[in-house]
């Protein structure tokens, strides 16, 4: 049994730099957890202070049921793979595996049996003899994969080990990490994964479940769907999807039905989203993903009327850039449905068609259109 | 149609006269290099050659072949006019030079890992220490240290020459395994420590055999210092049967009144070689040791 918690966990770095407040984080035995936000939101401290390189300034880690606050990192029944893969320059592959056994001075037939078992999943029979440096980067990731897979850890750790990888090479390393966390899952000895990444594609197709932070703190854990059908607040709406979710002030009223104000529009809230709203009237931010507004003749009921800016043409769909007042918007329609005559600086309608259309607290980001 | 061909006669005649151009410019540097080259050598050749001559022709003639090729200078030489031959004196340089060496190679090790690598209380300061030693001059040194030396009871022994740097006493070296450790990223450390390496065991499996080139670096600086020093053994040292062999070079000066120079060249000859071979075997971990960094991604 090897879950994670992390309970109230803070850092506070050398320099007085407070980088995580205080959190808490849940991960199930076996469970795929995704880190992912921005660049210096403390996923990597994070990460490093389940594996025992950061010390930690308060809170608790367990594993399982220990408390591993102060245990070394040997003693963690953790593996961790590098961003920069860091292999031990001037040993073989043969001996980058085996050397964290060595130092568990596990027998020497065991050691032989499990780089063999471990080179086989990993396809890295051929390059046990090699030096690191003899090795292109997919290689060396995978043998980096494997010096953390032959210890049989409890939890593995992985920071951005994708990222040094050509964009072919990502998704196909993509796949090879999450086909052996279901393969060891199959194998009846599953492993708890903490991946790190800030590439959102790499976080939704992993993970089992995706943990967003932002500054030091998180900001929503839940698995794919759910982040992205109901962001808890802003950030999160913001952070997951391509192109980003629209987010724009707007003015809240409710006589009768929820109405909405955009530029000095007004449109009636799509029903479905007077089903979910949980909000009092007043000044909130407005979020539509662009896949979920259609784009209708000026004037049409319902729509907010803007001007198209740009027009990306990418094939099977189209993105429309389209400024409503000063607010700009984007809205990706399927190729066949966009009237393909209409040009830069045409005016158009844009309807929300209310699926997944938020609101968030203008003050403090919540999403207040989650009510069931 | 006839310009054609005209154009590139033309060239070709052109890169003809570029290539005799950079063939003749490069035959001057070259020859340049050379005579500068052989002007600096010069002194040891002669000396090379010289040792090999009769003690008469070293002064009759500039020429450094040998007229009369002889070793009696090597053989007189060995034997120097003391009760001890010259082995003894190689001895006595080797018994300085292998425990400074090593012991070098360990402490500053140790100090620069520290350093480098960890945070301590004070270690600002501690480390401004270290580095102002670097810049105090030796002669200042050089008193305060011989009286504390007589105080142990060290003087006429060769523990004042090798202990002190034994013991990290080199801030040079402290200095140049730091800044090669600083090139190295913490990575592979950390990598280790999670494989379950203690302080001790990553130094040795992981740092140490990524600065072997610094440390070669280290070794030999400090055999070719050593092997050279010769004011630390003429202050310490007073019992002949201790010299090692810079001063024993001396000996041959001071005791003979008629100078033995061809002996003297001989042994000047013998006591560089160690210095030339430990570099030349050394000599592609030197250069990779001196130019930081020697980590390839
Ligand atoms: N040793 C340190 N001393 C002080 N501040 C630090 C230190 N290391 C990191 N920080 C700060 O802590 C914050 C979190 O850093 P961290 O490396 O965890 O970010 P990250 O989420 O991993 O970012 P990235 O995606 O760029 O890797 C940053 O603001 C960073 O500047
Ligand atoms: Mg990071």
């Amino acid at each position: 049994m090897a879950e994670l918690q992390l309970k109230s966990v803070e850092k506070m770095y050398g320099n007085g730099f407070k980088a995580v407040h205080g959190i808490d984080l849940d991960v199930k035995d076996g469970e795929f957890m995704v880190l992912v936000g921005p660049s210096g939101c403390a996923k990597s401290t994070t990460l490093r202070m389940i594996a025992g390189l950061e010390t930690i300034s308060g809170g608790e880690i367990r594993i399982g049921d220990k408390i591993i606050n102060d245990l070394t990192p040997g003693k963690r029944g953790i593996a961790m793979v590098f961003q920069n893969y860091a292999l031990y320059p001037h040993m073989k592959v043969r001996k980058n595996l085996s050397f964290g056994l060595k130092l568990k001075r596990k027998p020497k037939d065991e050691i032989e049996a499990s780089t063999g078992e471990v080179s086989g999943i990993l396809e890295i029979d051929e390059l046990l003899d090699r030096l690191p440096k003899q090795l292109s980067g997919g290689q060396a990731q995978r043998v980096a994969v494997g010096r953390a897979l032959i210890k049989s850890p409890e939890v593995f750790l992985f920071d951005e080990p994708l990222s040094n990888l050509d964009a072919k090479l990502r998704a196909s390393m993509r796949v090879r990490i999450t086909d052996l966390h279901k393969r060891l899952r199959d194998e009846g000895r599953p492993a708890t994964v903490i991946y790190v990444t800030h590439d959102q594609v790499e976080a939704m197709t992993m993970g089992d479940r995706i943990c967003v932070m932002k500054d030091g703190h998180i900001m929503q854990v839940a698995d794919p769907v759910t982040l992205y059908e109901k962001p808890a607040n802003a950030f999160v709406a913001g952070f997951i999807g391509m192109p980003e979710m629209n987010l724009a002030d707007a003015e809240l009223t409710m006589d009768g039905t929820p109405k909405l104000t955009l530029a000095g529009q007004t449109i009636t809230a799509p029903a479905d989203l007077s089903a979910r709203l949980n909000a009092a009237p007043g000044p909130v931010t407005l979020g539509i993903r662009p896949q979920h507004m259609t784009i209708e003749t000026d004037g049409a009921a319902d729509a907010f009327s803007g001007v198209i800016h740009n027009i990306e043409f990418m094939g099977h769909e189209v993105n429309v850039h389209v400024t409503i007042g000063d607010a700009a918007f984007i809205a990706v329609v399927p190729t066949e449905k966009f009237n393909l005559k209409l040009q830069r600086g045409d005016r158009v309608g844009l309807r929300p068609t209310g699926v997944q259309m938020h609101i968030f607290d203008k003050a403090s980001g919540e999403n207040v259109s989650l009510a069931e | 149609m006839t310009a054609m061909p005209q154009i590139s006669a033309d060239t070709l005649a052109n890169m003809e006269k570029q290539r005799r151009r950079t063939r003749i410019s490069s035959a001057f540097r070259y020859s340049l290099l050379i005579i500068v080259g052989l002007i600096m050598v010069y002194p040891l050749i002669w000396m090379f050659g010289a040792s090999f001559k009769t003690n008469a022709e070293i002064f009759s003639s500039p020429s450094f072949w040998p007229k009369e090729p002889t070793v009696q200078g090597y053989i007189d030489g060995w034997k120097t006019s003391t009760p001890y031959t010259f082995a003894k004196f190689f001895m006595n340089s080797m018994m300085i030079i292998i425990p400074k060496m090593i012991g070098t190679a360990i402490s500053c090790t140790l100090v620069a890992y520290g350093f480098a690598r960890f945070d301590f209380p004070f270690k600002k300061i501690i480390f401004s220490t270290v580095i102002a030693t670097l810049l105090l001059p030796n002669v200042v040194t050089r008193i305060p240290q011989y009286l504390l030396f007589r105080d142990i009871g060290w003087l006429d022994s060769f523990l004042p020459l090798w202990v002190p740097s034994a013991l990290a006493g080199d801030a040079f070296f402290v200095f140049m395994l730091i800044q090669f450790l600083r090139a190295i990223p913490r990575d592979m450390e950390e990598a280790a420590r999670v494989d379950g390496a203690n302080t001790l065991q990553t130094l040795i499996y992981i740092v140490v055999p990524m600065l072997t080139p610094a440390l070669i670096s280290v070794c030999l600086f400090q055999f070719m210092w050593t092997m050279n020093d010769f004011l630390g053994p003429l202050i310490y040292l007073s019992s002949v049967e201790n010299y090692p062999i810079s001063l024993a070079l001396k000996l041959s000066i001071d005791t003979t009144e008629a100078f033995a120079w061809n002996q003297i060249l001989a042994m000047s000859c013998l006591a560089l070689a160690p210095s030339l071979i430990v570099f030349f075997m050394a000599q592609k971990y030197f250069i990779e040791g001196i130019s930081t960094g020697g980590v390839k991604g």
